[in-house]
């Protein structure tokens, strides 16, 4: 079970503010510090480690580059949103963010509020009202290597990358 | 079952009969396409061992040539790497550089009825060669690039049947600009596109619409195959290829008319394009500080004759920075041949060497603070082109040059015939 503190964004939250042109290939931490600069400055220092990204319809539009990494970085627990965009779900697979879609929880929370997620019931409910909302399933394959850390562990166990 | 051109492309991809949305497919890459951006430290990986080296393409494009010594030295990387794996398709600064959809357009590699994936979210411009090409992260590249797979989530697909002839001033751009505004997203679906005003859209418009797929979130972006489409790519690579059309009962999502013969000029409002279109006019008058024409949706031939057309004999208005960036080199110099660039130049404008440059806000024509730019590329996104200040409007080539002569938002009406 996750449970944490819900932050509250809007509708198509694009990957250029999560991670600004202008760090595209800064460090990660860099990277980490630059999360929406735009659009909400000084949520970085906000936002602490286990909690939890709440997001509107088409959640991480936009570009390829690795926005997902920077908010695993934050230490977010999850987040949860309308939809999520295709691209940026990959990049969630692939580099251990849990990020999925939860129909309704837009709505359903505050800011502030507590938001439990229970993965294996895919099943989303606030702590606060008390409301429960499904979660969209995702294949097994994906939700293990989006758990479990992301792609990068397996390259390197098949010997195909070398560890960093 | 019917299937659509895509469903047939990842049937044949992953040797199952048939596919359907909702399917998890793990297909084989028939194109990996890597950037300069692959090569940064904070991206790239300690690579082993490369699945087929023949598969892969390299492709500088983002920062070209090295506006500082970070780029240069991930560009250094990269030529090693591409050196240790034996890859030959490798497009490094001179002759052959250009914006990767734009140079995997000049020489053939996005096969009809093939699967490409690239690191960057415009790789569906390569849509429009019947190809399923789509933009992945740093991580699935890698894993493409070792394992020679991928997997792809399938959803439905909304299909466009377009007609009509486009009128005079109005641009494939345009076209977009109308899909957005009217539909708005396209997120977790395809979308293909065909009809008979295919025969009138040229291999340059088909990949502006491809490439702004990705503006619609749209999945993957796929033309239906045409003869104009066959004898374009087999005039650039000699592989075999199969095209894959569509069935006649395949199921879509939502199927939409599209009379491109209704369509006028539109421009979209700063930070978002979805449901953001209005007609020129509404915004008519608004100072500009610069105008860029450029990127893999607006940096082809086409859209630099069009520039050209319009600011013959005028001048760029004083104050405004009018920057245009072909696509690759082979468009600068077919550009230079066909007289563009002179046109262009006399005009005021600069003509840079092809990169994704301005577009990403990464070099070569960044926006300072409250700075209004009328671009004709990608993204409009808050911050995209530079200072999160600036105020970005997004509109066709044809809108673009005319509003850098007039240094505001101008109908491209007001200089259609040219003067020169």
């Amino acid at each position: 079970m996750i449970a944490g503190r819900v932050w509250k964004f809007g509708d198509d939250i694009n990957t250029d503010l999560m991670l600004p042109g202008s760090v595209l290939y800064a460090s990660e931490e860099e990277q980490k510090r630059a999360v929406f600069a735009a659009n909400r400055p000084g949520w970085v220092d906000q936002v602490k480690p286990g909690d939890v990204l709440v997001g509107g319809r088409n959640f991480g539009m936009g570009s390829s580059r690795p926005a997902a990494r920077s908010l695993r970085n934050l230490g977010l627990a999850c987040v949860l949103a309308e939809s999520i965009n295709g691209l940026f779900f990959r990049n969630a697979v692939n580099f251990g963010l849990i990020a999925l879609a939860c129909p309704g929880v837009h709505a359903a929370c505050e800011e502030g509020d507590r938001l439990e997620l229970a993965i294996a019931d895919w099943r989303a409910s606030n702590a606060r009202t008390g409301v429960a909302l499904a979660v969209t399933p995702i294949p097994e394959a994906l939700l293990k290597l989006m758990t479990g850390g992301g792609i990068y562990p397996h390259l390197e166990q098949r010997g195909l990358i070398l560890p960093r | 079952m019917g299937m659509t051109a895509l469903e047939k492309i990842f049937a044949r991809a992953s040797g199952a009969k048939s596919v359907a949305p909702g399917d998890l497919v793990v297909v084989n890459v028939d194109t990996v396409v890597m950037l300069d951006s692959s090569f940064f430290p904070s991206v790239r990986r300690e690579v082993v061992k490369v699945h087929d080296p023949r598969k892969v393409a390299v492709i500088y494009d983002h920062f070209v040539p090295a506006p500082d010594e970070k780029a240069a030295a991930a560009q250094a990387y990269g030529r090693a790497f591409a050196r240790r794996f034996g890859i030959e398709r490798f497009h490094d600064v001179g002759p052959d550089q250009g914006i990767s959809h734009a140079v995997v357009a000049d020489h053939g590699y996005a096969l009809p009825g093939s699967v490409l994936v690239c690191s960057d979210s415009h790789t569906c411009a390569s849509g429009a060669f019947n190809c399923a090409a789509r933009g992945i992260g740093a991580p699935d590249m890698i894993y493409a690039l070792t394992t020679g797979q991928t997997w792809f989530q399938l959803g439905g697909t909304v299909r466009y049947d377009l007609s009509g002839r486009l009128r005079a001033g109005v641009s494939a751009k345009d076209v977009f600009l109308h899909l957005a505004g009217t539909y708005g997203d396209h997120a977790n679906c395809n979308i293909e596109f065909g009809g008979p005003a295919l025969a009138d859209l040229g291999i340059g418009a088909r990949r502006t619409l491809a490439a702004m797929g990705a503006e619609l979130s749209a999945e993957f972006v796929t033309f239906e195959p045409d003869q104009a489409l066959i004898d374009y790519v087999k005039a650039r690579n000699p592989a075999p290829f199969e095209p894959q059309y569509p069935d006649a009962e395949a199921r879509y999502l939502d199927r939409r008319r599209v009379d491109l013969g209704a369509i006028e000029p539109l421009v979209a409002r700063p930070d978002s394009v979805i449901r953001n279109s209005v007609a020129v006019g509404a915004v008519a008058g608004q100072r500009i500080d610069q105008a860029f024409i450029g990127s893999c949706a607006n940096g082809s031939l086409d859209d630099l004759a069009e520039a050209a057309r319009i600011v013959a004999g005028r001048k760029v208005a004083r104050g405004v920075r009018f920057l245009v960036t072909p696509g690759s080199q082979r468009v600068y110099a077919a550009a230079l041949k066909a007289g563009h660039v002179q046109t262009l130049t006399e005009a005021g404008a600069v003509v840079t060497a092809a990169t994704c440059g301005a577009c990403f806000g990464g070099h070569m024509g960044v926006l300072g603070p409250n700075e209004v730019c009328i671009t004709a590329s990608t993204r409009n996104f808050k911050g995209r082109m530079g200072a999160a200040s600036a105020r970005i409007f997004m509109a066709s080539p044809a809108t673009v040059a005319a509003s850098a002569i007039a240094g505001s938002i101008v109908h491209p009406g007001e200089f259609a015939g040219g003067r020169a």
